[in-house]
């Protein structure tokens, strides 16, 4: 192994930030007259589709005493460290209904120990059907982390934290130090994700491995009372942790920020609990915790890794069938990238910033009939009465940008 | 078990209902004993002890079908020798005879299918002090559409509900009537859904292309067929439908409706149709029951839509479906609690029915799939999961230790 002598071995803490704008219930009786996708009905205002009321709570519910727990934590630890990535529909939201969060995640990146890592700006799949936009929507989201917190994102993750060679191909190409990827075992087969590794075909992109088991023990498992290791202490995880990592280099713990507060609740002892295992692991003077930067830095790669196919840190598949494996899923994404070349001509700012609102990710996940198979409903959870409504209004709205199109007359009709 | 009628005796879902659930429960190690007011051998029901209450035939069985109450006046009984060319009168035979049998039998559990036997499993219950079942399939108020219905069987099934250890109802939609409309305590209903059986459909059925040929030539053209099938009645919603057909149709113009079946609103939906500018989309096929037309019927449609006010499961929409429809079902339809794969709306929301009915019609996507989709969520249902939520139901009831 060729890990750098000195270094301490670490654990990488990362937190995934994000809100969709959900579209409202969208009736084909609204194409061509109303243009507001975003905003539900006054009749309707309770619903899981009322952006504004969604952010609200779960700001109350997580971001508020998350960001407070990783300030404090800061103050108290020299040496604790934490990534964010924070997409552009979230930061466009919390200006506009929890400014506050922004300012605490300011603070937070003022003390130099707090990384924003680049993504696409509205949490997009466009890496899978357009270039161009792709590029576009990374760029978007740089400098948009720039002019909020003045600093430049170095380490790339793409939706879902969705991955293959090719992606790797394109941070090399484009200038980021690193990507972060699910460490799969079937892909990773005898290899262990606690090390950096070199993508295949890249030269100077290194890869980040997510471990998965001790990620989703405490994004996933923490609560969930059939599980035979409930309840999980501190003690219990951090003796886990350091059993998985022995003489390894890194373990790197990836989970969805609203893991904390939204997704495990705060009567679980989530907040106490992670809080507990950070005091635990800082206290053992061997240990440390790395930002995604400078694990890259601190340690050599163990080798190289090929995914040829897309990896994603989503369901047992690992893949994108959650947001792309039906036909209604295909069509709505295929119908909305179609569009791309006629919309951006327009050069009409707010149908170009609707149509790019409309490939956030979420909107297909909607769409997704899997669990209709494991009967496993909870697991996906939907503001809309079901995939094929959800698909409905998406399509309705598809229309009416086609519609808008038209009126511009830079395009030939509504067939699309 | 006390049911008004057996295949292959049947017009209509509930002696197939009876039926399948008699069946489970044999296969369950229930000993079953299932009295039919007429007189007719029952091939394919050995494995119960099927008794006949009188001596009538099935066949001309008192001029009507378990559902076609509301037509019929409700005349007092005639005592011991009661005519039986009168619903009330046999209902009196057959109450009578089943008093007889439950005295000899005494039976664990008297479980009684809808309001004819109702009365017959309170004197049974009164005679043997077994508990009673009484399995609510359609309710007077279902079978009004929104009028009151008849004050006399309203009265009968108010009277067995309140004397009943337990009521299973067909659906939540059913539940909630039996509360709102009888103030029955929930806690006292039961919601066992309906099932399908699926070997039951008749496979070998081929495609005659002749029998809606103009529709076929529609279809060519890229029209989406949409089908109702049933009677046509104020309780299923058609009038609101061809409303909803009419909206849809100033979106997208491709949308035809065919309303297959008969019934005392024709006229008005012809009416209707005519007034909202679309009688060229309505289709009025004159279809009987189980006859050829009908199956034909399912397969030349593309949507099926169940547009009840108040339909307590609605069987239809599942054969709909096997024959490849996409569903849409109104939420006042109990069928549409067991799918997922399917579109709901309430019965009066024309806009939000017309807005589906053109989502459907210009996305093959979606078509496709809630075609696909409902097709593999059906045929998880099954009668013998109905049987065991019986049994347990049973065998929570006191003084039943057996099955």
């Amino acid at each position: 192994m060729s890990s750098s002598g000195g270094s301490k071995r670490g654990i990488v803490l990362y937190l995934h930030a994000h809100q969709p704008l959900r579209v409202r219930k969208y009736s084909i009786f609204d194409t061509a007259i109303k243009h507001d996708y975003f905003s539900e009905d006054e009749y309707d205002h309770d619903s899981d589709r009322n952006n504004e009321k969604v952010f609200r709570k779960v700001v109350d519910k997580s971001y508020r005493p998350m960001n407070a727990l990783l300030e404090k934590m800061l103050a108290k630890h020299s040496d604790f460290k934490v990534s964010l990535s924070i997409t552009g529909v979230f930061i466009e939201q919390a200006e506009k209904w929890a400014p506050d969060i922004i300012q605490t995640f300011q603070r937070m990146v003022k003390t130099g120990r707090v990384e924003i890592v680049s993504e696409t700006y509205y949490h997009s799949l466009a890496f899978f059907y357009s270039m161009v936009e792709f590029e576009h929507q990374v760029a978007m989201h740089r400098k948009k982390i720039k002019e909020l917190f003045g600093v430049d994102t170095k380490v790339f993750r793409n939706t879902e934290l969705s991955y293959n060679d090719s992606m790797a191909k394109w941070a090399d190409e484009y200038g980021f130090k690193g990507i972060m990827a699910e460490g799969w075992d079937p892909i990773l087969q005898w290899r262990s994700p606690n090390y950096i590794y070199r993508p295949s075909g890249t030269d100077n992109t290194r890869l980040l491995l997510k471990n998965y088991r001790l990620s989703d023990d405490v994004a996933f498992r923490f609560s969930d009372r059939g599980w035979p290791e409930w309840p999980l202490n501190a003690d219990k995880y951090n003796e886990w942790v350091n059993v998985a990592l022995g003489d390894q280099n890194i373990v790197n713990l990836f989970m969805d920020y609203e893991t904390f507060g939204e997704h495990q609740w705060k009567d679980t002892g989530i907040f106490d609990f992670y809080e507990a295992f950070i005091d635990k692991w800082l206290a053992n003077s061997a240990n440390t915790c790395y930002t995604v930067s400078e694990a890259i830095d601190a340690f050599e790669p163990a080798g190289e890794i090929s995914m040829p196919h897309t990896v994603t840190w989503a369901d047992t598949e690992r893949d994108l069938t959650a947001w792309l494996g039906n036909r209604m899923q295909q069509e709505a994404l295929r119908y909305i990238y179609s569009l791309e070349d006629d919309v951006i001509r327009t050069n009409d700012k707010n149908l170009i910033n609707d149509w790019r609102k409309l490939q956030t990710s979420d909107h297909v996940y909607y769409m997704c009939t899997k669990w209709f198979n494991d009967g496993d409903v909870h697991a996906y959870f939907s503001p809309y009465d079901s995939p094929y409504d959800a698909f409905l209004s998406y399509m309705n709205i598809v229309r009416d940008i086609r519609w808008r199109l038209y009126s511009h007359r830079n395009t030939g009709g509504l067939g699309g | 078990m006390l049911g008004w009628e057996l295949p292959p005796h049947h017009t209509g879902g509930l002696g197939v209902a009876c039926y399948n659930i008699a069946k489970e429960l044999a296969l369950e190690g229930s000993s079953i004993d299932f009295v039919v007011p007429y007189k007719a051998p029952h091939p394919g029901s050995e494995f119960m002890t099927v008794h006949c209450a009188t001596d009538l035939l099935p066949g001309s069985r008192f001029g009507l079908g378990v559902y076609d109450t509301p037509t019929f006046s409700t005349r007092p009984s005639k005592g011991v020798d009661a005519d039986t060319n009168d619903i009330n009168g046999v209902r009196d035979r057959y109450c009578k005879y089943v008093e007889k049998l439950a005295a000899k039998l005494h039976p664990d559990v008297i479980h009684a299918h809808d309001w004819l036997t109702m009365d017959a499993g309170i004197c049974a219950k009164e005679i043997t002090n077994a508990p009673l079942v009484v399995h609510v399939h359609a309710t007077q108020f279902d079978q009004a559409g929104g009028k009151s219905g008849d004050p006399l069987i309203h009265e009968i099934e108010y009277n067995a509900m309140m004397m009943a250890d337990r009521i299973v109802a067909v659906s939540q939609v059913t539940k909630n009537i039996i509360i709102d409309k009888y103030q029955i305590p929930a806690d006292k209903i039961e919601v066992i859904h309906n099932s399908i059986d699926i070997s039951s459909f008749n496979d070998s059925h081929k495609y005659d292309i002749e029998t809606y040929k103009y529709l076929e030539s529609l279809k060519s053209e890229g029209y989406t067929i949409i089908l109702y099938l049933g009677r046509l009645t104020i309780q299923k919603g058609l009038t609101h439908l061809i409303k909803a057909l009419a909206r849809a149709s100033e979106k997208y113009d491709k949308l035809v409706l065919l309303l297959a079946g008969e019934g005392e609103q024709r006229d008005d939906l012809i009416k209707v149709a005519a007034e909202l500018g679309v009688s060229d989309k309505v289709f009025f096929a004159n279809c009987f029951v189980h006859g050829k037309q009908v199956r034909d019927a399912y397969m030349v449609s593309d949507i099926f839509v169940m547009s009840s006010v108040s339909e307590p499961f609605g069987l239809t929409a599942l054969e709909a479906a096997h024959y490849g429809n996409a569903l849409i079902i109104s939420k006042q339809s109990g069928v549409g609690e067991v799918l997922d794969s399917v579109l709901r709306y309430d019965f009066w929301d024309t806009d939000l029915l017309a807005n589906q009915l053109v989502g459907i019609a210009t996305s093959d996507a979606l078509k496709k799939s809630l075609q696909q989709d409902v097709k593999t969520e059906y045929n998880r249902l099954s009668w013998h999961d109905v049987a065991l939520s019986c049994l347990k139901m049973y065998k929570s009831l006191d003084g039943v230790t057996a099955s």
